[in-house]
């Protein structure tokens, strides 16, 4: 089902996801992508650097947010060019968190979840993709057509990409080939 | 440890071949948590006309940064990794990478300008084949962040 440029208008909506982010999945882009700064996984380590706590990758945020445009396009190939800023970091809780340091949002998150038996079986569980009572920062997407370029086949989507109400992304446009 | 301003301008040559692999590309579709067919399954990927699993558009991510960490591990650059931030990032495809690529980057240090007590520093890989087909170009921009900031 690729996109057919006229069928398109500057303005339209392309739809919206919203991204769920754990520890365990910066974990995982680390791995994925060879991107090992402990920034996005050392809680002590970051704050020492000044940051509110352990953050997501931009590129996570980035890779992600993209999707909500490869699945519009039916293509991942589609996507000639794509361009962020980032702007805010997306501060990602601490599942295990318990105490006075941890983000208001986590302890509740962690008091609703209950006390599991034991931490190992907890984050076992977590690897296994029991995610349930992980805590998580949640990413929201949203897309429009920005521009169209008929004699180039492209659109152009922008997307709005926000964390806890403020814009993490700015000036994300895909570039994307059309029918 | 200050940022030159005469990094401006240096290039890194073409590191070791980058392999390509399925494995890879299902594993980084995966990590960004994407769901397109065509990063997972051969027979969808060769139903949109590519010739194996098509990477995800920030696949050359991988490529890019591994050419990035010659200038940041380079010594007379000055850069403390842990005091870097990523700014802006932009990736041009000239096609899709396809599993099977054999990827080389090349790193040019665009530019270097004084922000407060860091400094911001853009950088641009060429990535081609090892034959030399150009396949992305990506931009990036870090920040890092003086001892005061």
């Amino acid at each position: 089902m690729p996109a057919v440029l006229s069928e398109l208008s500057v303005g339209q909506d392309i739809g919206s996801r919203r991204i769920e982010v754990s520890r365990l999945d910066l974990i995982r882009y680390a791995g994925a992508s060879g991107d090992f700064n402990p920034i996005h996984w050392n809680e002590a380590f970051a704050r020492q650097v000044g940051l509110p706590g352990v953050i997501a990758h931009g590129m996570f945020t980035m890779g992600a947010a993209v999707q909500l445009v490869t699945d519009w396009a039916g293509d991942p190939g589609a996507v000639l060019d794509y361009q962020t800023r980032f702007t805010k970091p997306v501060p990602v809780p601490d599942p295990t968190a318990t105490d006075a340091t941890a983000e208001d949002a986590t302890a509740e998150d962690t008091a609703e979840a209950g006390a599991p038996g034991s931490g190992d079986a907890g984050s076992e569980a977590a690897t296994l993709g029991a995610s349930s009572e992980a805590a998580f920062a949640v990413v929201e997407v949203r897309g429009v057509i920005g521009a169209l370029n008929p004699e180039a086949s492209t659109a152009r989507v922008d997307l709005t990409v926000t964390a806890g109400g403020q814009k993490v992304l700015v000036k994300a446009q895909a570039l994307v080939r059309v029918a | 440890m200050t940022i030159s301003p005469e990094l401006q301008g240096r290039s890194y040559p073409a590191g070791p071949v980058y392999d390509v692999g399925r494995e890879k590309i299902r594993e980084f579709a995966t990590a960004v948590k994407a769901t397109s067919a065509a990063h997972f399954d051969v027979e969808a990927a060769r139903a949109l006309g590519y010739a194996d699993l098509v990477a995800p558009p920030t696949f050359a991510i991988i490529v890019a940064q591994r050419a990035d960490a010659q200038l940041v591990s380079d010594p007379e650059s000055g850069i403390d990794f842990s005091r870097v931030v990523h700014a802006d990032q932009r990736f041009t495809h000239h096609r899709p990478i396809v599993a099977g690529d054999r990827l080389v980057a090349s790193l040019q240090v665009d530019s270097v300008r004084s922000m407060g007590g860091g400094a911001m520093i853009t950088t641009r890989a060429e990535i081609t084949t090892d034959d030399g087909e150009p396949v992305a170009t990506t931009t990036s921009s870090i920040l890092v962040r003086g001892e005061e900031q």
